[in-house]
């Protein structure tokens, strides 16, 4: 009894390890090719689930499904126009054929990445150093927005491109893919993750920032002192203009008036104008004579005449 | 008993343990395991994916559920949760083991830019996104939030790109955050990633620290225009309505006297037509009655009244004596010769 249990046993354990070594898994994220004695003997195993093998002979190699990252080290690279950046591209690329990336690079990662880096690095050197840095910072020839400091001394402007960022992006992406297609790599998308200027040629730009801000400032200063002097200019012509107009229509209206007094006592006074001197005459006497005034009569006079000889 | 210590190995006695309470021992473990490994749970924010020998069998809503022991595995995804990355800074949550909560450090190798008029500018911003699928989000990218910075970076310096340092400073943030997120979501669906971005918020953007006096030199020159201008116009404006108004007090002011002068014109002349009128009735004597009632009015005013003899010449003499060559002196020879002789 004792006996047949250990035989039982050790049965169990024979059938078990015999179909430990016989099945494996194939996950959702990767791909599997089958190796015996090292010679690959199968198309390369996709489909996710529970797949059968030979046991001991065998072999197992997994590979990755997935987009895979690139990251690459920041270059410092000349562009065209002999300007020093840092670039710092990354990239996506996956296995599309497993059974090449066994051959070529064993089936190692670290391979894998350091021949991406030599391609995707020298590729990304050669396009920075074919175009101006303008190229690979814009993307398009949008026009800027009106900024509040788009006065019209102050026009910003950008420069025009002719190929752009994404273009250069995908110049190097068709150079590079050609010649990671022998590894059994598919590359996806490569960008520049960050473009900068090497600290050197920063300061400079430093620099010029400072120098085009202190110009805009300017600008502003002149601009308020011009606007205000033509303010205070159009205030001191108002003003003159409103005061004589104003001045103008007063006399206007003074001469008017005093002409058509002038015609009515002309015409009242005019039917006989010897009376009015009379009547006028006595109404100044009226007017001027006062207690200051010292009189004197001559006794002939039209007064005093009847004073010596009442006739 | 020998000294060999196989024999006495062998020899040595086994606590005794009934192989009945051993098996049951097993057999109560494995079953505990089992079940552990049997049922689970999802909680509200997030679905368990199940995979069956590794092959994408379900996904499971939050509850209670059972999947076969040892041939199922399940990964939780949390869907519901809103996920978010920083660019240009690091709180300290996300980074929890220097226990400096809430405090943010710098990381300016993401923040520093270069923008379309190739001048520098620093970015800081956020990215809150959410997984939309989640067997995308498992399957399709490995190092997927690495994968996701690094391509959020990207988008934003593309962006910035286009952009002049005013507009990017200023102005512009609302459209970059637009088109920024409009492209990363472009992006995630290009990658298979499985997510959903929700908004793309920039932080903090400034001029590199070496140029910020400056930046603060121009928008204090705009004060300072804007200041010049308004006062101006202040001035403009204390000066120009009150001479609108005093022009207006000049002209109502000549309307006026206009006014005055005609009626005064008219006034007189029509007191002299009438008074002329009356006087052809009987000239003579009109003018001697105005004459004499004139005279009547004058003289009790006038101050001094000195009477000549006819033939007297010496008149001058006479004055000299008071001296007062501040009086008014009227002769009336002149005038009663010249009316006498008009009659």
């Amino acid at each position: 009894m004792n006996r047949n249990l250990q035989i039982l046993v050790a049965l169990a354990l024979g059938v078990g390890i015999l179909l430990m070594t016989s099945v494996y898994t194939v996950t959702e994220i990767d791909q599997v090719i089958i190796t015996r004695f090292g010679e690959p003997i199968s198309d390369p195993i996709t489909r996710p689930g529970l797949h059968l093998k030979t046991p001991f002979v065998d072999k197992v190699n997994r590979f990755e499904k997935r987009f895979l990252e690139w990251d690459g080290v920041p270059n410092q690279v000349p562009t065209r126009d002999r300007r020093f950046i840092f670039v710092d591209t990354y990239a996506r690329w996956r296995i599309v054929d497993p059974l090449r990336y066994l051959e070529t690079l064993q089936g190692s990662e670290i391979t894998a990445q350091s021949r991406l880096a030599d391609i995707l690095d020298g590729e990304t050197r050669n396009a920075v150093a074919r175009h101006n840095l303008i190229e690979i910072v814009r993307t398009s020839n949008r026009q800027p927005a009106d900024t509040t400091i788009n006065i019209q001394e102050v026009q910003e402007t950008l420069e025009v491109i002719s190929t752009g960022r994404e273009e250069i992006t995908r110049e190097i992406l068709k150079a590079a893919t050609a010649a990671v297609s022998e590894y059994g790599i598919e590359l996806l998308d490569l960008k520049f993750k960050r473009i900068n200027y090497v600290p050197e040629v920063q300061q400079d730009v430093f620099a010029r920032m400072i120098a085009e801000r202190q110009r805009i400032a300017e600008e502003f200063r002149s601009e308020g002192q011009g606007e205000s002097a033509r303010i205070q200019g159009e205030r001191e012509r108002d003003l003159a203009q409103i005061q004589s107009e104003a001045f103008r229509e007063a006399e206007e209206l003074r001469g008017t008036a005093d002409a058509e007094a002038t015609q009515i006592y002309a015409e009242a006074y005019g039917r006989d104008e010897e009376f009015y001197a009379f009547t006028k005459s006595l109404e100044t006497y009226q007017r001027t004579m006062d207690s200051s005034t010292t009189f004197i009569l001559n006794t002939d006079s039209e007064l005093l005449r009847f004073l010596e000889q009442p006739r | 008993m020998d000294d060999n210590p196989i024999e006495q190995f062998r020899n040595m006695k086994l606590p005794q343990v009934p192989l009945k309470s051993v098996i049951t021992g097993v057999v109560s473990l494995v079953a505990v395991f089992t079940l552990f490994s049997t049922v689970y749970q999802v909680e509200p924010e997030e679905v368990g994916v199940v995979l069956r020998f590794g092959q994408y069998s379900r996904t499971t809503n939050p509850g209670l559920h059972f999947k076969l022991p040892f041939v199922e595995a399940m990964t939780r995804v949390p869907v519901q949760r809103q996920l978010s990355q920083d660019f240009g800074f690091q709180t300290a949550s996300s980074n929890a083991r220097n226990g400096l909560a809430g405090q943010q450090r710098r990381v300016p190798e993401e923040a520093v830019m270069l923008t379309g008029d190739l001048n520098v500018a620093v970015v800081e911003w956020i990215v809150q996104y959410r997984v939309a699928d989640p067997r995308q989000y498992l399957f399709e990218v490995r190092n997927l939030e690495e994968t996701f910075h690094d391509m959020t970076e990207a988008v934003m310096r593309e962006a910035v790109g286009d952009r002049t340092v005013t507009e990017v400073v200023t102005i512009g943030r609302q459209d970059i955050e637009s088109t920024v997120e409009a492209r990363l979501q472009e992006l995630v669906n290009q990658y298979q990633m499985g997510l959903t971005i929700d908004q793309v918020v920039l932080q903090d953007v400034n001029p590199p620290d070496p140029v910020r006096p400056s930046w603060d030199e121009v928008s204090q020159a705009q004060q300072q225009r804007d200041r010049l201008i308004n006062e101006a116009l202040a001035e403009y404006n204390a000066v120009i309505p009150r001479a609108r108004g005093e022009a207006q007090q000049a002209i109502l002011q000549a309307e006026g006297y206009a006014l005055d002068r005609v009626n005064r014109a008219q006034g007189e002349g029509s007191r002299f037509s009438t008074i002329h009128a009356a006087y052809r009735q009987a000239p003579v004597v009109t003018r001697q009655r105005m004459y004499l009632e004139t005279m009547q009015q004058i003289l009790p005013q006038v101050g001094r009244k000195v009477f000549v003899a006819e033939d007297s010449t010496d008149v001058l003499s006479l004055l000299s004596l008071d001296g007062g060559a501040r009086a008014t002196t009227a002769t009336l020879t002149d005038t009663t010769e010249r009316t006498r002789g008009n009659q």
